[in-house]
């Protein structure tokens, strides 16, 4: 019997046969940490009584969730985390560096990998066909000082894509629809795998979007062969040498086949309070928005603020929405800026916060009001997910966003298109 | 894990309850001071959530507990409110994960047949719960035995202590 991907890596890293069921170790090629879990991994790691990291440079700490501060107990972790970096000889990514699965795409994630990190949506770099999964702050810390952690070997769901999407549909849209069709626990302890003729197609940046979310149906791994789309990604970030080609056997087991044709899909709306509360644009029309926000893990790569940056050109927001715009990492902002795409959002009224989660988690730079709305590109919208659970987030695509953020309502990004 | 058969109450919740409803992102700049942290535990949910539970009680909740965040805060806040076990009809992974290498059981059974103020009896070892105010008998999915001995051990640390590496 043949393998599926997540098979075929695990199988590979620990040295086993290994079938869905399966109990397997294996070690990790990255292990990393951010601001918000990091502090109970470096309490948990100093606690295990092993004394130091398997590899330093296999291990990395961001600071992203948080950053810069916005309360002296969090400036306090960051200063806890960058001791540690110095001490362990980790590596370290300061404030404004980025978000980390942005940064693990950009400068870490290879084909074939395992990648564990102390957060859910660690899934992201899936998308490189590296089976990476999100973990608490003790595993985290243990895989960093074994070098090595445990999984059950997932099943793995078939998601076959075909067609092309139609105008104003993205691929937010394909992961909003798959995840209302699944539900929040769907795909609970799965691996999600993504194949058919559309995957050509799909570039680099669509596909992180797509394996950042799995995570929402409850997938373990949202994971994408290893192609020409991942060599090109690799090749253009000066890490070529690390593309291999990976797929999974013509033969192998699936516990479950799903078809998605991208030509039949429409712009989605995640409403309050689950992600699986996904309904078409149409449904939302007339909604009003008093925050619009462009970024995070799932929506804040270049592609994405071309996409809002064209809409919004020459236009200005909604008089009462406020239009925040982060882009996911430097990379991303210094791109966005030559290109002349901070340059449109900023006439139109954006404000350009750092590199990082900014107002995704409640955190900083954004909280909303009581009784406020929010449109966001981000991966949730669980209530009191951006800092007030008496405020409403609705989910969608960076286009959907930009044609909400001009009229004020959301709106069909087609009607500005 | 001290005991292996545990006694108590059942608290009931419903289904899809998330990390941010556990814990809400909003109180992270209290993540290193657990005393302070643990004052907002179900804060947004369940208005005074810490005098309504006993030492021992249950949480009893329908579908996906513990959704969303990595978070290990979440079961850490819960098991310092004094709840004893986790019954759950199914459980975000993560959470899953996170609650055993806190040394705090999570089990998955058929949560329908537990009522508000039930009281249970579960033995771990078998991952049978009795409910004594109905007496139906549940049995709940076998977990890993790898992960049954880290619970069994009082979590990751305990057991990594002990093993100084996972034992298959």
């Amino acid at each position: 019997m043949g393998k599926t991907l997540a098979e075929k890596i695990l199988s590979l890293k620990a040295g086993a046969d290994a079938k869905s069921g399966d109990i397997v170790i294996a070690n990790v090629d990255l292990v990393f940490l951010q601001d918000t879990t990091g502090p109970l991994v470096i309490k948990q790691f100093k606690e295990s009584g092993l004394a130091a990291i398997a590899e330093p440079k296999k291990a990395a700490i961001f600071l992203d969730h948080a950053a810069p501060s916005p309360a002296q107990q969090i400036s306090n972790d960051h200063v806890l985390l960058r001791h540690f970096a110095r001490e362990t000889n980790c590596h370290i990514y300061e404030v404004g560096n980025g978000i980390c699965h942005q940064l693990v795409a950009e400068h870490f994630a290879k084909p074939g990998n395992i990648i564990v990190g102390a957060d859910s949506h660690t899934v992201t770099a899936g998308g490189l066909c590296a089976f990476a999964t999100g973990m608490g702050s003790t595993d985290i810390a243990i895989a960093m000082a074994l070098g090595k952690t445990w999984f059950r070997v997932p099943e793995t769901f078939l998601i076959n894509l075909s067609g092309s999407f139609p105008k104003g549909v993205y691929a937010k849209d394909l992961i909003l629809s798959l995840i209302g069709q699944l539900g929040t626990d769907g795909a609970t302890y799965k691996a999600l795998e993504f194949g058919g003729e559309s995957l050509a197609r799909l570039t680099m940046s669509e596909r992180l979007t797509i394996a950042n979310m799995v995570v929402e149906a409850g997938a373990k791994v949202g994971l994408f062969p290893s192609d020409e789309v991942t060599q090109s990604f690799l090749s253009a970030q000066g890490r070529g040498d690390g593309y291999k080609p990976l797929y999974p056997d013509a033969d192998a087991n699936y516990e479950r086949i799903m078809s998605l044709n991208l030509a039949s899909l429409e712009p989605m709306v995640s409403f309050p309070h689950t992600v699986d509360n996904v309904r078409p644009v149409s449904e939302a029309k007339g909604v009003k928005v008093q925050q619009v926000f462009i970024g995070t893990c799932t929506n804040g790569r270049l592609e994405d603020l071309a996409l809002a940056a064209n809409i919004l050109k020459g236009k200005k927001r909604y008089s009462d929405t406020r239009l925040l715009v982060a882009p996911a990492s430097q990379q991303v902002l210094l791109q966005a800026v030559e290109k002349g795409y901070i340059h449109s959002l900023v006439e139109s009224g954006a404000v350009i916060l750092p590199p990082g989660c900014a107002a995704c988690l409640g955190l900083h730079q954004g909280v909303l009001a009581d009784r406020e709305a929010c449109l966001s590109t981000a991966n949730r919208n669980f209530k009191g997910r951006m800092g007030n659970p008496e405020a409403m987030i609705y989910l969608a695509s960076p286009a959907t966003a930009a044609a909400s953020a001009i009229k004020g309502e959301i709106t069909d990004p087609r009607e500005v298109m | 894990m001290p005991e292996t058969v545990l006694k108590g109450k059942a608290i009931k919740l419903g289904d899809d309850i998330s990390t941010d409803d556990i814990i809400p992102g909003r109180f992270a700049h209290l993540r290193s001071n657990l005393p302070e942290l643990s004052k907002h535990t179900f804060e947004d949910l369940i208005p005074n959530f810490g005098s309504r539970v006993n030492q021992g009680n249950f949480l009893v909740a329908g579908k996906n507990f513990g959704s969303g965040s990595s978070r290990e805060h979440a079961p850490l806040v819960i098991k310092m409110s004094g709840i004893a076990a986790i019954l759950a009809k199914s459980a975000a992974r993560i959470f899953f994960r996170n609650a055993i290498n806190q040394g705090l059981p999570v089990l998955l059974c058929d949560t329908a047949q537990i009522n508000d103020g039930d009281e249970l009896e579960i033995a771990l070892t078998e991952g049978v719960i009795t409910n004594l105010t109905s007496n139906a008998r549940l049995t709940s999915t076998k977990m890993p035995s790898l992960m049954f001995a880290i619970l069994k051990e009082g979590g990751l640390i305990p057991y990594i202590k002990k093993h100084k590496d996972f034992e298959l």
